[in-house]
């Protein structure tokens, strides 16, 4: 009920009807003290413009990346983010946290 | 997600209504269920705590690890009574994450000086309340103490289903309220929803406690279930 950063999906549906390819991230799954809870999202569009958030900015960069490999092959995919996983070490969750968050294209 | 499942998505937020979206995370396929038919739902137990909560997270249902997404909408509080005690409640409920409106007619009360940062609307009930768009996420608190505003207000709570319904004032002001109320044509059960004397029973003295015993009970209405709810009140 007390979501507030939800006009994102707004901003997928406006980018799918301008002819964007389009990705939504959710988080999914947090253990530890992850930024942001099950739930929260990101859309990132083929220019690689995205809107929200899934991590608070530590692992953003790495999550659109992936995402432009979504909207390519139309495939979902699941990644995770946490100290213990060296991909995750090279980008960074200072929280200490780890994080699932579900990648799939849109339309 | 498919393009219908978002647009549909986007149509019940804009209604301010509850919607989860099922997904299966080892394939992606999805499905969106609206909150009215939850109760028809294979799932209806798990979506009903989920949408409760206002969480998301994962169930396992047939062997399959199923990801359960809440969008619920922004809660409202409206308060009627710029009043001391609503001087308290307004910034502890923004810090709840309500969206909070409060309405007096009268301008010495509803002034910016007493509530910075909170939206007001100094207008009687009839005026002020229907641009609201008041619905069932709303939590809807009379504290004036002036029947002439609090009455036509709490008519127009009831009408608009509000989930929580409160008003200021002791057992018996309560009892009269009430005779008042069914003569403007409110049914006994419209007037059993509201919650009066206000508030949980913390032992509240000060305008601040009073208004931590207000959100609590507000708190309660909206997260624990039905049965455990009543064993509350």
């Amino acid at each position: 009920m007390l979501n507030r950063d939800e006009d994102i999906l707004q901003a997928a549906e406006t980018w799918q009807k301008q002819g964007h390819g389009v990705a939504l991230a959710t988080v999914v799954e947090t253990w530890g003290s992850a930024p942001r809870p099950a739930g929260s999202s990101l859309v990132i569009n083929d220019d690689g413009t995205f809107l929200g958030s899934v991590s608070g900015g530590c692992v953003e960069g790495a999550v659109v990346t992936e995402a432009l490999d979504v909207i390519a092959s139309g495939q979902p995919k699941m990644l995770e983010f946490g100290v213990a996983d060296e991909t995750a070490w090279n980008v960074g969750l200072s929280c200490g946290g780890t994080i699932r968050v579900f990648v799939e294209k849109v339309g | 997600m498919k393009l219908e499942t978002l647009k549909e998505l986007n149509a019940e937020r804009a209604a301010r209504r509850p919607v989860i979206v099922v997904t299966d995370t080892a394939n992606g396929e999805q499905r969106l269920v609206k909150a009215k038919d939850i109760a028809a739902d294979p799932l209806r137990a798990e979506l009903s705590k989920q949408l409760r909560m206002g969480k998301s997270g994962n169930v396992e249902a047939d062997g399959k690890k199923l990801f359960l997404n809440v969008y619920a909408p922004t809660a409202k509080l409206v308060i009627i009574g710029a009043v001391h005690i609503s001087q308290a409640l307004a910034p502890l409920a923004r810090s709840l994450d309500y969206d909070v409106t409060v309405v007096d007619p009268r301008t010495a009360f509803a002034s910016p000086e007493r509530f910075p940062d909170v939206p007001l609307v100094a207008e009687w009930p009839d005026v002020a309340l229907p641009p609201l768009n008041i619905d069932h996420y709303t939590a809807f608190v009379a504290v004036t103490h002036d029947p002439k505003i609090d009455d036509p207000a709490l008519m127009h709570a009831f009408d608009r289903d509000c989930f929580y319904i409160g008003a200021l004032g002791s057992r018996k002001t309560h009892a009269k309220r009430g005779e008042r109320l069914r003569a403007l044509g409110a049914k006994d059960s419209d007037i059993a929803r509201i919650h009066a004397p206000i508030g949980l029973d913390i032992g509240a003295v000060s305008p601040s406690e009073i208004a931590v015993a207000i959100m609590a009970e507000i708190t309660a209405q909206l997260r624990l279930p039905p049965k455990e709810k009543e064993e509350a009140a």
